[in-house]
């Protein structure tokens, strides 16, 4: 049997006894307890520590605003931390321990720093610490801040997400709340009507939805809500509903704030809602002897029904009167107070715990974040919203409308010399600390809260908040609606950070793109890497190879024979109309209008700066139709680019494109060989050099496929690259991979593909260029006198573009031919401001060559031909141009 | 917020791009344009603590760009209309 | 000015705490003063400081409408690093970054310069190619940088996940000198040391017009408080650049845009280094009271708001949990965002506006905060020689004209 707990009122199962353990000590609670409810019935006052005090604390609130016990549960990854123990519904066998102490509750070293208080003042860490050094204090000060200690392991947690929309939804399902619901669903609007309190259940009602256990966190323009849901069901730890609403009703009903008198932190010393709450709900009892102390008529009822469960009210001390509380005793748990009665004379009162209503506050934290704004109502010495917002008003008692015999009289005149006087308990603020920011002038409201930490406690300043104000006015000679509050910032209460991912982790956080050949690529060997967003084949390894040796037979057999590319991810882009030519002039910086149609040609396009953004080859099919190849990487982007332009720009044109890329699939054949196998497989297109030369393209059947086929190469061998529906990709791709293989043909890789460009001295945008590279710095020099306004023209003709001293691509040769200049690699620079020249853009051993293929960025690169440049690594390298591998590009036109 | 796309209604802003201050005019040809006018057109804004014209593009729907009026502090939106249209009117 | 040290703190202590004098005063403006700094955030507050220390001109004011350091200083990250790419943001940066080690004592108010380092971490083998880059040009400028294998980044961060399906990490790179400070302790710090050296400090003024002579020179600002006379002004105003360039009769390159900004409730120390993600632009560190603060994208839209939008936070949010898997069940205490102003090329606009009289310090986008310092002390250097110091000088709103842009991002993919 618990000590404090009446049988006389609860909503707990009596039937249902669930052990669980604190601080290592074994307790019993009932089914429908919380874990605060649960100790405070077994007259566990002491359960808490301050944040810099270490003050022996109890529970002070019974709800979501409780600062003073906060609790570490659960094990392993499944550890939570800071868990107020107002929220923990109590299950068997929890274990909960207490936060923020060393090495026990009871006996805490950091309680020494509650005897050097006084140093401790408001912003002391400012004034001092500074010799030697921050760095000498700062390990310790961080290892005595904080509170509770996270898990080390992944949260294992599901967290669900889900939308809603609904024409009101209602927050909070008090009498005012169920009103508002009702009277909106009676009138034909679909209702959400959400409450936090898993006892309040109001009757089913047509057209409301009732969410229960549910807090609403966050309130975003447009009347979207953010909600967390605690299931009952257990199928998700929270799930984190999204809702859109037409109009938000806030019931979100008041805070009760705590009374301002020395000592008024002990352990037994809680608000007198609070009690009520242990009382009513669970039958739990704040004590036996109890003092209550009041500025208003709200704790009327409270005291009757102390008085009726069996506890007893031993004094009531009545602000009103004049009566305050100058001392309590009681290190671990009140014992005492010391009072002033309305005559005038000091009394002392045993007790066990003391009640206290210091006034209360609508709770308005959703209507601040929703941007409305509060007046100070000295009738309810607090703030109210001013005004509804047009779609966002509160009703009830979160709109203040508890005045009438509410009576109450707030003095915020308060005097130091009692003791400590709490206003922000957890992060030990006192009004000594807001006379001194006063003294020192930070008397901004905002200078208070960060100067004292005032009001930045778990709770956000709930409790804190208004009396912390209400002092600095009484201070400073101001009313608090003259110092102004703060504006409330999302989430109303701290919510996991694993429900923001929810589901959308691990292989869902960015899910990658696969091409049509995936399954053939993992069947022949591919290691996958991430390009641009497709999983691509970096290598294709064999028996037990390197990655390294991997690339270079590859390349080899590009060289040699034959070679099978996944060029799937490639960029493809319909641009179809009477306009289309006259786009592309404007899109590329190179023409396009005078492209004959069944040829190809390689285009760069530019943004509005001039700087290269994406380059590829592009095919005439008909007059009025091209089809645009990109990046694989830009496919999407550049598509983007082009609807933007079209629609926003050059609004007349008569162009429609269409992002065709994932409607095809790509299989490259690059190498000597690769003519008899295109021709193995069986073509109706007349494939030999005269009929379908190198940049031209083909339509016809390819193995009895529909196929497009452009002669071009990013190798410098003979390449053919067959595009069919991606539903016959695989197809070709075994095809031809069994056309090869009397070649000795081999799939191919990105890093294989990537160094045999590079023999060629071919471009990769992304890698040889970046953010701030024109067309001249690649050797485009001519396209700023083009006649034609194409994207990033007039950008070109700055000065400053223009000039020779840009970073220009060219080759290197490195002096060592064993040495692989590596890339990133800084050019070293004569002068003294730049003190680099570049760096290495590209670079690797070439299995052809039995040297290394090096691309820079130079400074003045082009002009210094033949120049012999140092690396910041030592290496020595002569500037080149030109390709490394076949220079005259004689393989190309076979 | 709640974006109205003029073809597919409101919908959420995480389906939108914002394309920035709208009906800005582009300087052509090259040649005769100045480097302060070219700046102005690039870079040069009003950036109004208002109300303001701008493009969005529904890039996760219909792919419609489209210009709304919208003040800039509190994020209401006054009008929606095509991106080739002038703004309309604003009662005050 | 009242010195502080931990003797003053245990004798002010002993005696009851109530002789702590104002931090700064609250004057009431004069009619005219030398120099005007609109603005009372960290930059407008450091010019005044440095102008008083550097250049002995001390008849300045600094006007703030609302409260000083409310802006971006007092809502920013508080990262404070020099890892950049071109040799004009290295020396502006590292400028900073000096002046910032001995801010504490120089100003004698700790403001908790913690240099515990960064670490960024490389995703893919741009990353890690990205990354060879900054390291081989910073090294040659003689800043601090450094590549670090995988298990150097595991050992700096052990709760990050390196072998992620996503997001694995290949290798990072470092910087020992970077770190973390109380960001309004920088605010606090220069104005107490302004006010101490004459400058006078005036909130809650509103400046509402320019007045200007006939030859289009500033003479004064019409304020909430009346009319102040001056010479010269220095407009410091991030997040409202825009606005008051339009009430002196300007346009600037600048688009106002929301940073957001997010803490977890306060924890035992668990992040002993800053850390940064090319892959997700996450940045997070813990602060000394225990929470962590992270931010991440842009809201990519103008707002004077002060707001995010959810998409953005639910990023965010979802990198960090997605980095560090044992942070699920920490719980989010607060969001709020700052609105930056966000030109093209992410540097600073610093120097001479159209209008003559009128000098200007914005454009810091989502890094001015690490810049306060070298921001002030460059201004205070312009306003007392009439010449941009050289520092300075590539940072001329002129650029905007003739596309001699310092582009961070664009030239190698670092934030700003």
């Amino acid at each position: 049997m618990n000590v404090n707990r009446t049988d006389k009122c609860g909503m707990i199962d009596r039937n249902r006894r669930l052990w669980f353990r604190f601080n290592g000590r074994d307790y019993m609670g009932y089914a429908g307890d919380t874990l605060a409810s649960a100790l405070l019935a077994n007259g566990v006052r002491l359960a808490g520590r301050s944040f810099k005090l270490h003050r022996p604390r109890g529970l002070m609130t019974a709800g979501v605003e409780e600062v003073n016990v906060l609790v570490s549960v659960g094990t392993g990854g499944a550890t939570t931390t800071n868990l107020r123990a107002t929220e923990v519904d109590l299950v068997e066998g929890l274990d909960a321990r207490t936060v923020n102490v060393w090495p026990s509750l009871r006996f805490d070293i950091g309680a020494i720093n509650d005897l050097l208080a006084r140093f401790f003042k408001a912003g002391f860490y400012y004034k001092t610490f500074m010799w030697p050094d921050w760095h000498l204090y700062e390990p310790l000060i961080r290892h005595a801040a904080g509170l509770g200690r996270p898990a080390i392991e992944p949260d294992p947690a599901r967290y669900e997400h889900q939308t809603h929309h609904c024409d009101v939804l209602v927050i909070g399902a008090g009498q005012a709340g169920v009103e508002a619901a009702s009277q909106a669903a009676q009138s034909g609007a679909r209702v959400i009507l959400v409450e936090q309190e898993p006892s309040i259940q109001p009757l089913p009602q047509a057209r409301v939805l009732f969410m229960s256990r549910t807090t609403a966190i966050a309130y975003y323009d447009h009347n979207l809500v953010l909600l967390t849901e605690r299931p009952a069901d257990g199928l998700a730890r929270e799930r984190f509903h999204q809702v859109r609403a037409d109009r938000i009703i806030l019931a979100t009903g008041t805070f009760e704030r705590p009374l301002l008198f020395p000592g008024n932190d002990r352990p037994g010393i809680m608000l007198a809602s609070a009690a009520k709450t242990y009382a009513e709900r669970f039958g739990a009892l704040a004590g036996r002897q109890i003092v209550l102390a009041t500025n208003n008529t709200s704790s009327d009822e409270v005291a009757f029904l102390m008085a009726q469960i069996g506890a007893q009210i031993v004094a009531t001390i009545d602000w009103r009167c004049g009566e305050r509380i100058l001392k309590t005793m009681g290190r671990h748990g009140v014992k005492a107070v010391l009072y002033r009665d309305a005559r005038g004379k000091s009394q002392k009162i045993a007790c066990d715990a003391v009640l206290m209503s210091g006034g209360w506050n609508p709770n308005v934290q959703l209507f601040s974040q929703a941007g409305g704004k509060l007046t100070y109502d000295p009738l309810i010495a607090s703030f109210r919203p001013a005004a509804d917002l047009p779609s966002v008003s509160c009703v009830g008692a979160a709109n203040g409308d508890f005045a009438p015999d509410y009576g109450i009289t707030a003095d915020w005149t308060l005097p130091e010399d009692g003791g400590k006087i709490f206003v922000d308990f957890q992060n030990d603020a006192t009004v000594a600390d807001i006379r001194q920011a006063a003294d020192e002038n930070f008397r901004s409201v905002e200078h208070l809260k960060r100067y004292t930490t005032l009001g930045m406690a778990v709770d956000q300043g709930k409790t804190a908040n208004v009396n912390a104000l209400a002092i600095m006015g009484s201070l400073t000679g101001q009313s608090p609606g003259e110092v102004g509050t703060t504006r409330f910032r999302p989430p109303y209460t701290p919510t996991s950070l694993g429900a923001f991912g929810g589901l959308y982790t691990g292989l869902l956080f960015k899910p990658y793109k696969q091409t049509p050949l995936h399954v053939a690529n993992m069947e022949a060997g591919a290691v996958f890497e991430d390009f641009g967003g497709w999983l691509r084949p970096a290598v294709y390894l064999r028996g037990g190879e390197s990655h390294h040796n991997a690339m270079r037979r590859e390349a080899l057999a590009v060289r040699n024979t034959i070679g099978l590319f996944d060029g799937s991810p490639l960029g493809k882009i319909a641009v179809v109309g009477p306009d289309a030519a006259l786009f592309l002039d404007h899109i590329y910086a190179n023409p396009m209008s005078n492209l004959a149609t069944g040829k190809a040609r390689y285009g760069l396009m530019l943004n509005e700066l001039g700087v290269v953004i994406d380059d590829g080859v592009t095919v005439r099919v008909a007059d009025d139709h091209f089809l645009v190849g990109t990046t694989s990487s830009g496919a999407d982007r550049i598509a983007l680019m082009m609807e933007e332009w079209l629609q926003c720009e050059w609004t007349t044109w008569r162009v429609l494109i269409s992002p065709v890329t994932t409607l095809w699939g790509n299989v490259t054949l690059s190498g000597p060989k690769a003519r008899d196998v295109l021709v193995s497989l069986g073509s109706d297109i007349d494939l030999d050099q005269e009929a379908f030369p190198h940049m031209s393209w083909r339509q016809g059947k390819i193995a009895g496929m529909d196929a497009r086929v452009a002669r071009v190469s990013f190798t410098g061998e003979l390449t053919f690259e067959i595009s069919v529906a991606s539903d016959q990709t695989e197809m070709l791709w075994d095809l031809s991979s069994a056309a090869a293989k009397p070649f000795s043909g081999a799939p191919i890789g990105i890093n294989a593909w990537n160094l045999l460009r590079l023999e060629k001295s071919f471009l990769h945008i992304g890698a040889d260029t970046d953010g701030t590279t024109l067309p001249a710095d690649i050797g485009w020099t001519k396209v700023a006198n083009r006649d034609v306004d194409f994207v990033g023209r007039r950008s070109l003709l700055w000065t400053c573009n223009q000039s020779p001293d840009r970073l220009q691509l060219v080759g290197l040769a490195a002096h060592d031919p064993l040495k692989v200049p590596p890339i990133g690699m800084a050019v070293k620079s004569m002068d003294p401001h730049r003190r680099t020249d570049g760096f290495v853009t590209s670079s690797e051993m070439s299995p052809s060559l039995n040297r290394p293929v090096t691309l820079a960025m130079v400074r003045a690169g082009r002009a210094r031909i033949g120049e012999t440049i140092t690396l910041m690594n030592g290496q020595t390298c002569q500037i080149v141009s030109g390709a490394a591998y076949d220079p005259e590009g004689a393989r190309l036109y076979v | 917020m709640l974006i109205p796309c003029p073809f597919c209604g409101p919908r959420d802003m995480s389906e939108f791009r914002c394309g920035g201050q709208s009906a800005i005019v582009r300087p052509v040809p090259a040649q005769q344009v100045s480097d302060e006018a070219w700046s102005n057109y690039m870079f040069m804004r009003p950036n109004p603590r208002g109300v303001l014209a701008e493009r969005w593009v529904h890039q996760g729907g219909c792919g419609t760009w489209f210009n709304i009026l919208r003040n800039t502090v509190s994020h209401e939106i006054m009008a929606v209309y095509a991106i080739d249209a002038a703004p309309p009117e604003l009662k005050p | 000015m009242q010195r502080y040290s931990g003797w003053r703190v245990l004798r002010e202590g002993l005696a009851g705490n109530r002789n702590w004098q104002p931090a700064w005063r609250s004057p009431s403006p004069k009619p005219r003063y030398d120099v005007v700094i609109i603005g009372g955030g960290g930059h407008g507050l450091a010019t005044a400081y440095y102008l008083a220390k550097n250049h002995n001109i001390t008849n300045v004011a600094v006007l703030e409408r609302g409260w000083i350091g409310g802006g971006n200083t007092g809502r920013n990250t508080t990262v404070i690093r020099s890892n950049y790419f071109y040799p004009e943001s290295i020396a502006l940066f590292q400028h900073s970054i000096d002046l910032y080690e001995n801010l504490s004592k120089e100003l004698n108010y700790n403001i908790m310069f913690s240099q515990r380092g960064l670490v960024s971490t490389g995703h893919t083998r741009h990353d890690m190619e990205l990354m060879a880059r900054w390291a081989g040009v910073m090294q040659a400028h003689g800043v601090d940088a450094d590549l670090i294998d995988v298990a150097e980044v595991k050992r700096r961060l052990p709760r990050l996940v390196t072998e992620h399906v996503h997001l694995p990490v290949l290798g990072g790179f470092a910087q020992k000198r970077a770190g973390t400070a109380r960001h309004d302790a920088v605010a606090w710090g220069y104005a107490r040391g302004a006010d101490a050296l004459g400058v006078d400090i005036i909130q809650n003024c509103e400046v509402q017009a320019f007045v200007k002579n006939s030859a289009g020179r500033v003479t004064s600002v019409k304020t909430n408080l009346g009319e102040i006379g001056t010479d010269t002004i220095v407009l410091s105003v991030a997040g409202n650049s825009s606005v008051l360039a339009k009430a002196a009769g300007f346009d600037l390159p600048v688009t106002s845009m929301t940073l957001q900004a997010f803490v977890s409730e306060p924890l035992k120390p668990v992040l002993d280094t800053i850390f940064l993600s090319l892959a997700t632009g996450l940045y997070v560190s813990q602060s000394d009271k225990g929470g962590l603060v992270f931010g991440g994208g842009l809201d990519i839209y103008n707002s004077y708001g002060q707001r995010g939008g959810f998409p953005v936070a639910q990023q965010v949010i979802g990198a960090l949990t997605e980095h560090f898997p044992s942070f699920g069940r920490v719980r989010l205490l607060r969001q709020w965002g700052g609105t930056v102003d966000i030109v093209h090329d992410s540097s600073p606009i610093l120097g001479h506006t159209p209008v003559p009289g009128l000098l200007i310090n914005c454009g810091w986008g989502t890094g001015g905060f690490k810049a306060i310092p070298a921001g002030g002390w460059l201004m205070a250097y312009h306003v007392a020689t009439g010449q941009p110091h050289q520092i300075a000088a590539p940072f001329g709103l002129s650029r905007f004209e003739t596309g001699r842009f310092i582009d961070e991002a664009a030239g190698a993919g670092i934030a700003h």
